[in-house]
């Protein structure tokens, strides 16, 4: 074999080793900016439920500086069910006239309300048999929502989103 | 983003199998100073059985990562093609041309290769929800446990190699049991804490500014910790335990999301290695061992002929190689001892340089990353405890050889994850992407195809596996 194709093949295999590095990393890339999921690898420990552990442990750091621009169902049979918000309340409740309309057991007709004020959105009972809570606390007032702490009705579970 | 890339899969892995087919093409042209006419018959194997494996993920895995089994493929490939030069290597110059693909140490690592990802296949049939695994986590502990015992408590003709007591040897045969029990341990230690963790992390007692856990609440996880602990300083072996340590800690870390266990970790394991280094020194017993290591770590060249030789050797093979190293085929990594197993890292290095070691080191970064990026995805707290250890356990592994060969720490001897030669090391690692190639498509699975075959038909609400799905929704 001459020399020189050894050589050759030599640097030849070098690079296209680094391209294939490439061609793999060109695959992922996509993936890493391909839409933001929860960005932890630790399994928040607090909490019991669903996604409590998110902010609720901290909610006074809950990100202040951000406006909710969604409410995302978390759990329960609408999961995966996202509203955009946007001035209008927003009312949950097994009626059919609500805007979210939840089959849940232990929901009642009109059971709970999303208003929004200053661009905070506050959470309201409306009187219902099995309650509304925010994270585990029992919704008595309009209570101010911070993002990411789920509230709860029946077996579902709602977040609100950036 | 419901895209599977399965196609990207593909391509990646024909791009991996052309490297490999032309590093034994340069091989035979540096050795044979011809190239063969079945020079590509290694790869075409591989690339018959990683095709194979393809087309397991394309039917069962779907939305599996695509990066995860070319990288491998490339690497067990590599590690193929290297071995197989060692047989052309050691073979007289006129027996060269006519080795078969299936002969010497090459043959059975493409043996094993083929028999490993046959066992990954067919754990990715039988594994259709990685959740289902923690309903096996006790018995996986135990399991765990008693392959880690068998080596120490089998008399050492049928369990030493090299003073390290790990394997056992049944006629020609030998297995290593450790490297299955790693993978059995991590599933007990995952679902232990998932199972506990709201208690690690509440019930806690504050010392020196640090929340500790309850001794009761953590008493079956130590448990498991200390005997495999001691049991591998009956076996030798201190990368093994290293392993295992690292792996505890950091699910415990994953678990609890406290910064303190990493502290507490460290402490612990640089306080114990300096203890076991002084005691080596005064009383030596078992501890002489890790001495031994840590002198020649501290100066190869005091005794190079002797204690420091293989270590030396490999030194001196890596610089030799330089930055682009001499071609695969004309180093001589033949001149350092054990270079097919825990050394071929250096004798690789030897031949492609360090330009090369880089990008294989790369390819074990974004194996690592991918393994993360699933823990990360996944949207259940087992799943990610076990994708985030598994990832993790392989990278710490070659950082602890890697860094052992390059004197960065002191030696312990680890094989190289797919590239070392060895059917047990090779079927384990082929086994843990297996798991995570699953996690990784339950984290990608879109949502409205349910959360895995365990979905209900009802549109009910996907099962929650120990209440914690930490995100449903999917952008």
């Amino acid at each position: 074999m001459p020399e020189l194709v050894i050589t050759v093949a030599r640097f030849g295999f070098l690079i296209l080793l680094w391209i294939f590095v490439f061609t793999v990393v060109g695959v992922i890339r996509r993936d890493l900016f391909a839409g933001a999921r929860s960005g932890r690898l630790v399994a928040a420990p607090r909490g019991v439920g669903a996604s409590t552990q998110q902010q609720a442990a901290k909610p006074a750091k809950a990100k202040r500086g951000r406006a909710a621009h969604q409410l995302v169902v978390t759990a329960g049979q609408l999961a995966g069910t996202r509203i955009t918000l946007g001035e209008a309340q927003i009312t949950i409740g097994r009626a059919e006239d609500s805007t979210l309309v939840i089959t849940d057991d232990y929901a009642s007709a009109r059971h709970a309300r999303l208003v929004p004020r200053d661009g905070q959105w506050f959470v309201e009972d409306l009187g219902s048999t099995n309650g509304t809570y925010l994270d585990r606390a029992k919704v008595t007032g309009p209570t101010p929502v911070p993002l990411g702490v789920p509230i709860r009705i029946g077996r579902t579970s709602l977040e609100l989103r950036p | 983003m419901a895209r599977s890339r399965r196609n990207a899969e593909l391509s990646l892995l024909a791009l991996a199998m052309v490297l490999v087919a032309a590093y034994g093409a340069i091989v035979e042209a540096n050795l044979l100073d011809t190239v063969t006419r079945d020079f590509w018959m290694p790869a075409a194997a591989l690339g018959l059985v990683f095709f194979g494996m393809h087309l397991v993920i394309r039917w069962l895995a779907p939305f599996a990562d695509p990066a995860l089994l070319p990288a491998v493929a490339l690497l067990n490939g590599i590690g193929v093609g290297f071995l197989r030069r060692l047989d052309l290597g050691k073979a007289a110059p006129a027996d060269r041309e006519t080795l078969a693909i299936f002969a010497g140490t090459g043959g059975r690592q493409l043996a094993w290769t083929l028999a490993a990802v046959i066992l990954a296949a067919g754990l990715l049939v039988v594994m259709r929800d990685h959740r289902a695994v923690s309903r096996y986590a006790y018995t996986l502990g135990l399991a765990g446990i008693v392959l880690v015992m068998i080596p120490a408590v089998l008399p050492g003709r049928f369990s030493e190699i090299n003073g390290a007591k790990l394997w056992i040897r049944v006629g020609g045969f030998s297995i290593q049991p450790g490297e299955f029990a790693k993978l059995a341990l991590l599933v007990f230690f995952a679902y232990y804490l998932v199972r506990k963790r709201e208690v690690l992390s509440l019930a806690s007692r504050r010392v020196l500014g640090i929340d500790f856990p309850r001794g009761r609440d953590l008493g079956p996880v130590v448990g498991v910790w200390l005997i495999s602990l001691l049991v591998l300083v009956f076996e030798k072996d201190l990368g093994t335990s290293l392993l295992y340590f690292g792996m505890f800690v950091v699910t415990l870390y994953i678990a609890t999301e406290r910064v303190s266990w990493l502290l507490i970790g460290l402490v612990l394991f640089f306080g114990g290695a300096y203890l076991a280094y002084v005691l080596g020194g005064t009383v030596g017993g078992p501890f002489a061992n890790f001495y031994t290591r840590a002198e020649i770590w501290l100066d190869p060249f005091a005794e190079p002929y002797d204690r420091g030789y293989q270590l030396v050797q490999g030194l001196l093979g890596l610089g030799s190689g330089g930055l682009f190293g001499s071609g695969p085929g004309a180093g001589e990594p033949l001149e350092i001892p054990e270079v097919q197993n825990d050394f071929i890292f250096a004798g690789i290095g030897e031949e492609i340089g360090l330009f090369g070691l880089t990008a294989l080191l790369v390819v074990y970064l974004l194996v690592v990353e991918r393994g993360l990026r699933a823990g990360l995805a996944v949207r259940d707290s087992f799943g990610k405890l076990v994708a985030g250890g598994l990832a993790f356990t392989l990278g710490l592994q070659v950082f602890v050889i890697v860094g052992g060969i390059s004197k960065l720490i002191p030696l312990t001897g680890q094989t190289t994850p797919f590239l070392s030669a060895g059917g047990s090391s090779l079927m384990a690692n082929w086994l843990l992407i297996a798991v995570l190639l699953r996690i990784s498509d339950a984290a990608r699975r879109p949502v409205a195809q349910g959360g895995g075959p365990a979905a209900r038909p009802g549109g009910g609400p996907p099962e929650q596996l120990h209440g914690a799905p930490t995100e449903v929704i999917r952008p």
